[in-house]
């Protein structure tokens, strides 16, 4: 309970930081609003109020004030407008047995979800076998780890088009496998570095200590180097699923893709409709910290059965 | 089967020398050191005389760039596969993620005895270094010294007859370290392993040892070898007998005769 305090602390401040923010985000849309609908405004006319700075405006009109906090298509949506659109696309529908209509959030996060899941899959494995060739192999630590460091550099963005264009070129159908090419592209990154880590993790003297046991090097792979990784690992892990979901997201914006959270951002876009684009935001948010609370979870449980104080 | 005061471990003409950027450093230079069954040798000297890499050489960890050294007649390699020695290092290095039956079942699982066999050993070398009702612990919840003996029982675990130790009690206070050293001998004396052990304490060295290496360093070499004429019965009070201060002073001696202190 005692953490409860500063959490909300920080809750409320943002959400205060917001609420103050729409007023003078969302002014010229409200005057424009009022003045078409027959209210007095100062100063009149939008192309007067084009050359009226913000601040002007916001102390000028304050009797139109609560018109900003009520716009169809505001700049900047209230937490609470968006809470509502947010519960409009999901439960309401749920509640209307529409959780899978086209039109839903849930609809299009599952979806979000698998590409995720997979990239992750992938990306992980990747990222752990990559790991122990590192480890193994000093030529593969000089060859590989290069690779996957300019590997980051490149935006993801620059390169998503293309590996839709590659994949499809290959006569693979549908979006899922680009997706998941292009979220495992972010997400093996962090899993390689920190399986690197844990593999090394133990001390010279613990391995001096195999040798006089004269252990195989699969003995000392899987008695000592692999559960001393297990810590680093599922640090890395919450990173690495992170990295995937937006690697999804990604995938999905510039592709031309028409389900999934990153089409739902850039269709609010096309269609200027911000309340969409914020509940997709906030959905994948949602997301993120859900799939990072359950690995958080299993590293707990992991560690305290290892005898690992987690 | 060895008996009583047979060489167990033999070193003739040892060198060692490590290639490093700043030139060569000579970590063993014509080192000659005979071990009998049942001996306990302690190695003191200051940093960098060699002490640890002696061990390590004996142990097969490092291999000696000149000399031979050999263990119940073998090299160090094939002593090590017949299992004939127990390691302990200073950090006790045990596994977080095992109890401390856990730990002291690696060697045993590693080696491939049986489940019982691994079982029944467990038991009997946690009793020898009074650990029983502590299998199921995990090392956080054991203090420094305790961890410590947990690594000794590990050594212990699969009969190895010689017991190699760098400096096990280094890390821990005086007050648990005299207790470790009592209980270390009552060890030695019921199980007559033979035992060599690196440290960088004269009382400790003296109280402990049947044979006391003194060694200096730059090149690392041995300036002393004394036979302890104390009786292998030590109460931890023999410490203020005059035959134990006249070693004392002897290995102090040999200490400053090797070492200019510059």
């Amino acid at each position: 309970m005692r953490n409860l305090v500063p959490v909300l602390a920080v809750l409320g401040a943002i959400l205060a930081l917001w609420y103050a923010a729409v007023a003078p985000m969302n002014i010229r849309g409200a005057l424009d609003q009022a003045e078409r609908s027959g209210a007095v405004v100062v100063p009149e006319g939008s192309a007067v109020r084009a050359r009226t700075g913000t601040w002007a405006l916001v102390f000028g009109n304050t009797e139109h004030l609560g018109l900003a906090y009520a716009l169809d298509r505001p700049r900047l949506p209230t937490p609470g407008q968006v809470a509502h659109e947010l519960w409009k696309t999901t439960g309401e529908m749920a509640l209307n047995g529409r959780a899978m209509s086209k039109r839903s959030l849930l609809y299009h996060g599952w979806i979000t979800l698998q590409s995720t899941f997979w990239g992750f899959l992938l990306g992980t494995t990747l990222g752990i076998l990559g790991a122990v060739a590192i480890v193994y192999s000093r030529v593969v630590d000089m060859s590989l780890m290069p690779w996957a460091i300019i590997s980051q550099t490149i935006p993801i963005v620059a390169l998503a088009p293309m590996i839709i264009v590659l994949s499809s070129q290959m006569g693979i159908e549908g979006r899922g496998v680009p997706k998941a090419i292009i979220s495992a592209y972010l997400c093996y990154f962090p899993v390689l570095v920190g399986m690197v880590k844990g593999l090394r993790s133990p001390s010279a003297s613990q391995l001096d200590l195999l040798q006089t046991y004269s252990a195989s090097g699969a003995q000392a792979f899987f008695k000592l180097r692999l559960p001393a990784s297990v810590p680093y690992l599922f640090t890395s892990l919450k990173i690495g699923v992170a990295a995937a979901l937006v690697g999804t997201i990604v995938g999905e914006l510039p592709t031309g893709a028409i389900s999934g959270l990153g089409a739902r951002i850039l269709i609010g876009d096309q269609f200027g409709t911000p309340l969409a684009i914020w509940a997709a935001l906030v959905a994948a948010a949602v997301l993120a910290g859900a799939l990072v609370t359950l690995l958080d979870l299993a590293q707990r449980v992991t560690l305290r059965r290892m005898g690992m104080q987690g | 089967m060895k008996d009583k005061g047979d060489p167990v471990i033999v070193a003739k003409g040892l060198n060692l020398t490590f290639e490093t950027g700043d030139g060569p450093v000579h970590a063993l230079r014509d080192v000659n050191l005979t071990i009998a069954k049942g001996d306990f040798v302690s190695f003191i000297g200051p940093s960098g005389c060699g002490k640890t890499t002696f061990l390590r050489v004996a142990a097969g960890l490092e291999a000696p760039t000149g000399g031979t050294v050999t263990v119940n007649g073998m090299t160090p390699d094939e002593a090590r596969r017949k299992r004939a020695y127990g390691y302990v290092f200073q950090a006790a290095g045990l596994y977080p993620w095992r109890t401390i039956a856990g730990n002291v079942k690696l060697p045993l699982e590693i080696m491939g005895y049986d489940r019982a066999e691994q079982d029944a050993r467990v038991k009997k070398v946690l009793e020898l270094v009074d650990l029983q009702g502590f299998e199921k612990k995990f090392p956080w919840q054991l203090s420094g010294g305790m961890q410590q003996r947990a690594s000794i029982a590990r050594a212990l675990a699969f009969d190895a007859e010689i017991l190699l130790m760098d400096e096990p009690f280094g890390a821990l206070d005086e007050i648990v370290r005299d207790h470790l050293n009592e209980q270390l001998l009552a060890l030695w004396a019921r199980t007559g392993k033979t035992i060599g052990f690196v440290t960088h304490s004269i009382p400790e060295a003296v109280y402990l040892s049947t044979k006391i290496v003194v060694m200096s360093p730059r090149p690392g070499r041995i300036t002393d070898v004394i036979d302890s004429p104390l009786p292998k019965d030590r109460p931890l009070d023999i410490r203020d007998t005059p035959d134990f201060l006249a070693v004392a002073h002897r290995v102090r001696e040999g200490l400053r005769a090797g070492h200019a202190y510059d």
